[in-house]
């Protein structure tokens, strides 16, 4: 029973990861990588917290967070799209400037609680039938709104990926901007849009945290969740599904620490959180050895498409 | 319609025309958030400028900042120049400090002058070795260097925090979660503010200056850069200039390791790194790869830090703000390069040209 209690726990940690994880995982299929998943994270938590104790509305915070965050991902679409600026080095830029803006604005507000309203609109709630089934449904079922939003949204960007004309023209840009271009997909404007909404998923990531998953407005909120999320996206291979269930396993990794304290293991504890990038690293390495193309990060990612140079 | 072309090189003059309007800029738009903060933004960027110039120790400050800044920048450079992208520096600074205090414990009592060879030895292969693993699986198969290294520099992270809390614990320090500090003969010695690591460090720009401009395998890691195929075609071994290039790089980020906890810290910690390993990345970028603007670079970005924390006590800014600052200055030269690189022409006067 304490078990299920654990894996409840673990995909509640999960859900911040995932939110964030699909995000990258748009941005890295239209071939940006973006490194600034932190910064994003901490602006969505920063700004949705704000905005929740302020109006005491759960869809104005929200709201508020995704919007913080698209803003963030703008400023590096515009340096890397626009610009044509390194992604690595804006990426890192944008972390940078992600926890500063977060450690700015959020000074005032620490040690302050998530107001009743949201905290009873975001209380887990457990879904008729779907939550009567024994075991999945004390896990999966009986969670916060928050988290079952997440679930729609993997089978939505799914859906959009895989299924839509917009998706294939992303993958398409990911892939292969010159093909694309030729054949007269206009490529800045899915760039723009894609990673746009990269920012707006890594703000609700954020905002998860600082709505849902504390009660009190800590010094750091996300502290570094946004990197394990950048590890998440090749840990799944940029597949929706698999970073669900990722997201889940690192969650686990993240409480695991915690709910081992009770016992006396033979290893230090705190190597248990370097697992989700050791985890991430034997990804990598299998999947360049398979290299089975459809498994592998897409063909252009981190490099900028100069139209005048095709 | 306009388009956009690329550029002819751009002449020195109008690179640093460029930079400063693109630095003013930035400051001027970081105003708004240090009138937000409740600050006079000139009398802040003011007191920036007194706090890394204002006294002998403050410029002693300053430089010392900008070692190891430097020097990282360094390492990460020769790895960009091969398009092997390291952003791993983190990870091989800690593993180099992970080393050094591992000489330390091992043999506590070396009389000063073989310690710091020891230390430097190596904290030189510890860095090394961990960037050699994801270069190995670069030649190898092809993995992707980016993430490997942004990996590695968390499992670094890791494997600090488990020595800091558990293995390498303290146990004098009342249970703090503490490495013990280092003794007095694994110290660098320093004269006013002045220690050991700027003479190594003005070697080390020497040597690299030497290795990038005039050595051979410095030229085969410059052409390996430019193209892979020309590389193979001309008979540089490929796999050995890449295993090569990530020695020396990783080895000097992992020097910086051993300076900053002998010279600075006085003990590992999670902290030790300051986020210096990125800072690093994006200065190697905007020095454009050539090692005077990274000496350059690094001494701005000096001034940068150095200030920022100067301004902390002096006018009781919060650290955030200098945060925002450095990004908002970043934003602005990044974006700048644009205009460095392209420029715009009408359809009329492509026409014309073509």
């Amino acid at each position: 029973m304490e078990f299920i209690f654990f894996l409840a726990a673990a995909v509640k940690a999960g859900t911040c990861l995932l939110y964030a994880t699909l995000g990258e995982i748009i941005s890295e299929k239209v071939g940006h990588l973006n490194l600034g998943v932190e910064g994003m994270m901490q602006m969505g938590a920063v700004i949705g917290f704000i905005a929740g104790f302020t109006f005491g509305n759960p869809y104005v915070a929200v709201l508020c967070a995704a919007i913080a965050g698209a803003a963030g991902a703008l400023i590096y679409g515009f340096l890397t799209i626009s610009l044509k600026a390194n992604q690595v080095v804006t990426g890192l830029t944008l972390s940078i400037f992600g926890v500063g803006f977060a450690a700015f604005f959020g000074k005032n507000f620490v040690g302050k609680k998530v107001p009743e309203a949201i905290t009873t609109f975001f209380a887990p709630i457990k879904l008729p039938l779907l939550g009567d089934i024994p075991y999945i449904g004390q896990i999966f079922f009986n969670q916060s709104v928050y988290v079952y939003f997440s679930y729609i949204l993997v089978i939505a960007i799914y859906i959009y990926l895989y299924k839509t004309k917009w998706g294939l023209n992303t993958r398409m840009i990911g892939e292969n901007p010159v093909a694309a271009d030729a054949s007269g997909i206009p490529v800045d404007k899915y760039k723009y849009f894609n990673i746009a909404l990269c920012g707006a998923l890594c703000g609700l990531g954020g905002a998860f945290l600082s709505l849902v998953y504390i009660s009190i407005y800590p010094v750091n909120v996300v502290s570094g969740r946004g990197w394990i999320a950048v590890a998440l996206v090749i840990f799944a291979m940029w597949n929706p599904g698999k970073a669900m269930l990722g997201a889940y396993f690192f969650g686990a990794l993240d409480i695991a620490s915690f709910w081992l304290q009770q016992y006396t293991l033979p290893v230090s504890i705190y190597l248990f959180t370097a697992l989700p990038y050791l985890a991430t690293v034997f990804v990598l390495i299998f999947t360049s050895m398979r290299k089975s193309s459809n498994k592998k990060e897409p063909a252009w990612l981190g490099k900028n498409y100069f139209k005048e140079d095709r | 319609m306009l388009h956009i072309v690329k550029k002819d090189v751009p002449k020195t003059r109008e690179k640093i025309i460029v930079r400063v309007l693109a630095v003013l800029a930035a400051l001027a738009v970081a105003s708004i958030i240090v009138v937000f903060a409740g600050a006079n933004p000139i009398e802040l960027y003011i007191g920036i400028f007194q706090g890394c110039f204002g006294t002998i120790h403050r410029f002693a400050a300053t430089i010392v900042k900008m070692v190891p800044l430097l020097v990282l920048s360094l390492g990460v450079m020769i790895a960009f120049k091969m398009r092997f992208w390291n952003i791993g520096a983190e990870g091989q600074f800690l593993m180099g400090a992970v080393g050094t205090t591992l000489v330390v414990r091992s043999f506590p009592n070396l009389p000063l002058p073989i310690m710091l060879l020891t230390m430097v030895l190596v904290s030189f292969v510890f860095g090394a070795v961990w960037l050699m693993i994801p270069a190995f699986f670069k030649a190898r198969y092809g993995t992707n260097e980016t993430l490997f290294t942004l990996m590695l520099n968390y499992i670094a992270l890791t494997l600090v925090t488990a020595l800091q809390y558990d293995f390498w614990k303290d146990p004098a320090a009342n249970g703090m979660p503490k490495i013990a500090n280092l003794p007095n003969n694994a110290l660098l010695p320093n004269v006013s503010g002045f220690n050991l690591s700027i003479l190594m460090a003005v070697i080390i720009v020497l040597a690299m200056y030497y290795f990038m401009n005039r050595s051979k395998i410095g030229f085969e890691i410059s052409v390996l850069g430019e193209s892979e195929n020309t590389a193979r075609y001309i008979g540089i071994n490929v796999t050995k200039t890449i295993m090569i290039a990530a020695l020396i790089s990783g080895g000097l980020c992992g020097i910086v390791g051993m300076m900053q906890i002998t010279g600075v810290s006085g003990a590992l910690s999670t902290e030790i790194t300051g986020g210096l390993g990125f800072t690093a990345i994006i200065v190697a970028w905007l020095s454009g790869l050539k090692v005077p603007f990274v000496v350059l670079n690094s001494f701005a970005f000096a001034v940068l830090l150095q200030g920022a924390s100067y301004i902390q006590t002096a006018f009781q800014i919060p650290g955030s703000v200098a945060d925002m600052i450095q990004a908002i200055i970043l934003f602005f030269i990044l974006g700048s390069e644009f205009a460095l690189q392209y420029r715009f022409v009408s359809d009329k006067t492509k026409s014309e040209v073509a």
